[in-house]
């Protein structure tokens, strides 16, 4: 397999961009930092499917295709299925020896949006991680439905404002936890799992260069700040991903073969919860004093959280 | 050619569909296909984007300037090549060859602003500017170094 050098962003910068502009995704959108990464860490050919969502009603839209490389989108659900299908069709075409180009390294990847990996496409995903599908499945997580308008989703947080979660006088927002799909993943079987942030580019190469570097299915959480929907400036991307980093509310950490947990970025200075939260606009509400309880609660989860991961680093179980 | 002479003129999975012939939706091609590229694209990752040929529907060929209402302007003296900007620019518009930034590709940068808040030096490489703001006057125009505030 051909990797592109991650020593640092001089040879990373080396590579050639197989993801082209003019697609119309918003200004400052993490999702095309996350794409490009991922076909510029590898030199391989790949196969992309991708799930209906911002990614795909932006990078796809007739006449106009922004991948160089083979696409693929079917339905809202099944990104998963759609590259399990090819993974499958390339195996038995490789034995039986029909392949124009048989030596040629192929990768197949999915993307999918959180409402369509952690509400919609689930099943579909879990099928083909059970089914143990060569693949690498990517979850651009923006915590709602961006694409229609920030409806919530399984992945939305406590307390955030979405249009069929609305803050106001009598709620603050989404009342439930967000799902944790690290730890659902890593019990479903896949081989590989791990959570990368934007901002940390070299974290996050290299764990998009192990994933397809491991044969089996693996899933990487790629948290995508979405400017329209959490409501900062589109200049402060790189700036409200730091933060969620930071203050641990995305920590990073990897899981292989579901029981080995790496914790792969531990921050110098952590942040308090209320700093992340402070940077967006659908967490306005919380700092109205009668909210005062659920920033008290966001911080403890987030606490109780990090407990568990460093646990579970030392355990090994 | 106008996307909406682009899309009037393509006859692609339309082929079935002629005037005499009732069409059910069993008949219709599933799908369409487009081509990134005029050529073989099995090597396109060992090739930089301006020895590609690049096919009509690749969005390369199209624009979003239009989209802007400032824009990042790259001061080369500045510059010390770390390409944060590079690596975080959603929108590939930062041109880097060799391990060096040449500058901005203005027809798929939106003007987000995201190159200028990554930039490490001081005073700042890169700076956003009014869309109609001239190159030159810009430049002319660039802060000093800031010195460090003291405690």
């Amino acid at each position: 397999m051909a990797i592109t050098s991650t020593k640092n962003l001089k040879e990373f910068s080396t590579a050639n961009d197989r993801f082209e502009g003019a697609h119309l995704l918003c200004p400052g959108c993490a999702h095309s930092m996350i794409v490009r990464e991922l076909m510029n860490c590898t030199d391989d050919n790949l196969v992309i499917a991708t799930n209906t969502g911002c990614l795909e009603v932006s990078t796809a839209v007739y006449p106009y295709t922004s991948w160089d490389t083979s696409w693929i989108h079917i339905g809202f659900e099944n990104a998963a299925t759609a590259a399990a299908g090819a993974e499958a069709m390339y195996k038995a075409r490789k034995r039986k020896g029909t392949l124009k180009n048989p030596d040629a390294p192929v990768k197949f990847v999915a993307f999918g949006g959180d409402g369509s990996t952690y509400d919609i496409g689930f099943q579909w995903l879990s099928g083909a991680v059970e089914r143990g599908h060569d693949f690498t499945y990517i979850c651009l997580d923006n915590e709602n439905y961006a694409n229609t308008g920030g409806q919530r989703s399984s992945s939305t947080p406590i307390g955030a404002n979405t249009t069929t979660a609305p803050a106001g006088r009598v709620s603050y927002g989404k009342k439930e936890n967000k799902k944790d799909m690290m730890a659902i993943m890593a019990a479903n079987g896949a081989s590989y799992v791990a959570q990368v942030a934007p901002n940390k580019w070299k974290n996050m190469a290299q764990a998009f260069q192990k994933a397809l570097a491991t044969e089996g299915p693996c899933y990487i959480n790629a948290i995508s700040a979405c400017t329209t929907e959490w409501k900062f400036d589109s200049k402060d991307t790189i700036h409200v991903s730091d933060l969620a980093t930071d203050s641990l509310v995305f920590p990073l950490y990897e899981i292989i073969d579901g029981h080995e947990l790496n914790i792969t970025y531990r921050p110098k200075n952590v942040i308090p919860v209320r700093d992340y939260l402070a940077a967006q606009g659908r967490f306005r509400h919380l700092f109205k004093p009668e909210n005062e309880h659920v920033l008290i609660e966001w911080q403890k989860r987030v606490d109780a959280n990090w407990e568990r991961l460093q646990r579970r680093e030392e355990a090994r179980v | 050619m106008s996307i909406g002479n682009m899309l009037s003129n393509d006859k692609r999975g339309m082929i079935e569909i002629g005037a005499e012939k009732k069409v059910g939706w069993d008949e219709v091609t599933h799908g369409v296909v487009l081509h990134s590229f005029e050529d073989d694209a099995t090597n396109v990752s060992s090739r930089k984007a301006e020895d590609r040929n690049y096919a009509k529907f690749s969005s390369y060929v199209a624009t979003v300037a239009s989209w802007r209402v400032v824009k990042p302007v790259y001061n080369r003296d500045i510059c010390i090549d770390c390409q944060n900007c590079w690596v975080y620019c959603p929108d590939t518009s930062i041109i880097s060859r060799d391990k060096q930034m040449l500058g901005i590709d203005y027809d798929h940068c939106k003007g987000c602003g995201v190159c200028v808040e990554v930039c490490p030096t001081n005073p700042k490489s890169l700076l956003m500017f009014a869309e109609l703001h001239n190159l030159e006057d810009a430049i002319a125009s660039w802060p000093e170094k800031k010195k460090k505030e003291e405690n």
